[in-house]
């Protein structure tokens, strides 16, 4: 039986679409009830919805074998999976962003608003840019209308958020996608389960 | 008086056994009874397992550091006698950052070191100890071994400097073969650069199943001497118990920094990390002035915690 964590929500709808043409249906999933846990013995699978961000760490920890979680989360928390496929949903990019006519003054500290601190730190560093992290949990777009900082590293999707707040995209740092997960260890003891799971779901992404 | 097993948590009735196993093939014991000066471990600090050392000042004024890690200590500590072989075990606590959440903790490592004129019997030797070590944990074991000079020269045949080189290496230990196509389009190079590399990744197995493929590999790309290296460790399981345990994984490491040759990891059914790690060090012995080999590995018992008597996992 391989554990699957899903994200809740139209991601996660999306992508067990694909888990169930890949050979690993599982009806009950969809169906409105309480449940948290569902079984297809048949089919050898039990998914889970969980948070998104947590998707990660149910897999890192062995409490699922596999899952699927946003690059965003895999670079900000760095933990030991393995990255098997990118399945090319949940399209989006980790950029900068500033208000309109924002112009950097190298001779102050950086003020940076972000969930991503990890991922913030990591750019600046590279650029040997001194910064100051603003940890923020959600609406980071507010900070810079406030003064409180004076730019923000966030998931830009559409940058209908940031248009309507008078800001903009001044740089993108990389690329977001979905990607299918793997325990480690997991993977060494249903690697044939797995390795089935994968190559069902690549053809899927693979479908033109 | 003997010592009842019942008043030992599974912890230590392992680290007993492991010692037991090791001092019966001749090993004999390091203890670490003082601490190293922090500039041991800041000139090495990416060979250690976690960032982060607990410091302190000792009597004498100088910046000591609370052990994170033992092999550097035995590596400082004996001497290089050309034509000899030490053989070593320790059993030691370390205290390592186990989390950014969690901070410090004490963990208990158990490991065996080989240091000097470090033959392939010497190494086919390390790698039954590790099989060994991993059934005394659980009969439900796979021993994944891995060559790191292969990996090495695929990754530097198209790795243009330092930073792609690092990026690719990521690539490997996640089996992120997609990353891979990624890295070589942001660096400029033909997406086909990078097919040994995932061709290479992308080969998961027993020794039987993936060997043939291996060898064909290595002669494309002018690795063949270390696909040979590779064959004879795997080979050394040949007709024993633990050969259906063993599986071959270039994903096991991607330090090339301090490692070379084989390296090797151990993983135990219900337990979601390593439990066994090493390899060949000879690139560490270098940096430390050393002429001779070293070949070694570690089993963390702290992850251990949740095994339960029979080697099922208690959750």
């Amino acid at each position: 039986m391989i554990n699957v964590a899903l994200p809740k929500g139209r991601l996660g709808e999306k992508v067990y679409a694909m888990f169930e043409k890949a050979g690993f249906p599982c009806p009950a999933l969809l169906e409105n009830s309480r449940k948290l846990i569902f079984d297809n013995e048949e089919a050898g699978v039990r998914y889970f919805w969980v948070k998104p961000s947590d998707v990660a760490i149910y897999v890192a920890r062995g409490a699922a074998d596999v899952g699927v979680a946003g690059k965003d989360i895999l670079m900000e928390y760095r933990l030991e999976v393995y990255e098997l496929l990118d399945l090319n949903v949940g399209k989006c990019r980790m950029a900068v962003a500033a208000p309109e006519q924002f112009r950097d003054n190298p001779e102050r500290t950086l003020r940076v608003a972000t969930k991503f601190s990890r991922i913030a730190r990591d750019f600046y560093t590279a650029r040997g840019r001194d910064i100051d992290i603003i940890h923020l949990n959600g609406s980071i777009e507010i900070a810079p209308i406030l003064g409180l900082s004076d730019v923000i590293v966030d998931i830009v999707e559409t940058g209908t958020t940031l248009r309507e707040n008078h800001l903009e995209v001044i740089e993108t740092i990389m690329p977001i996608s979905a990607r299918l997960i793997a325990n480690k260890s997991g993977f060494k003891f249903k690697t044939a389960q797995i390795e089935r799971l994968t190559e069902g779901i690549r053809k899927e992404v693979e479908q033109p | 008086m003997q010592i009842e097993e019942r008043v030992m948590d599974s912890q230590e009735r392992i680290g007993f056994l492991l010692r037991s196993l090791y001092a019966g093939y001749g090993y004999s014991r390091y203890r670490m009874g003082k601490f190293e000066e922090y500039d041991l471990y800041s000139r090495n600090k990416d060979f250690l397992f976690s960032e982060g050392v607990i410091t302190f000042t000792d009597t004498n004024g100088r910046l000591m550091a609370l052990k994170p890690d033992v092999t550097l200590s035995i590596v400082k500590n004996t001497r290089d006698i050309p034509g000899t072989l030490r053989k070593m075990y320790y059993h030691e606590n370390v205290y390592r950052v186990a989390s950014v959440e969690d901070g410090f903790r004490e963990m208990t490592q158990v490991g065996v070191e080989c240091m000097g004129e470090i033959d392939s019997a010497c190494i086919a030797e390390t790698l039954m100890l590790a099989a060994e070590s991993l059934r005394l944990c659980s009969e439900d074991y796979v021993l994944e071994i891995s060559h790191l000079g292969m990996l090495g020269a695929f990754v530097d045949a198209i790795a243009s400097d330092e930073k792609m080189r690092e990026e690719l290496l990521q690539c490997a230990v996640e089996k992120n073969l997609h990353g891979i196509s990624r890295i070589c389009a942001d660096y400029g190079k033909a997406e086909s650069a990078g097919e040994p590399l995932r061709q290479l990744l992308s080969l998961y197995g027993s020794p039987k199943s993936v060997m043939p493929k291996i060898r064909r590999l290595a002669e494309e790309n002018g690795a063949a001497e270390y696909a040979e290296e590779l064959a004879r460790a795997a080979a050394s399981f040949a007709g024993k118990e633990a050969e259906n345990k063993i599986r071959i994984d270039f994903s096991a490491s991607g330090d090339v920094k301090y490692y070379n040759g084989i390296a090797f990891k151990g993983f135990i059914s219900g337990i979601p990390d390593s439990v066994l790690s090493g390899g060949q060090y000879d690139r560490l012995m270098r940096r430390m002035g050393r002429r001779d080999r070293a070949v070694g590995f570690a089993v963390f018992l702290n992850k251990l915690e949740r095994l339960a008597e029979g080697g099922k996992t208690d959750d």
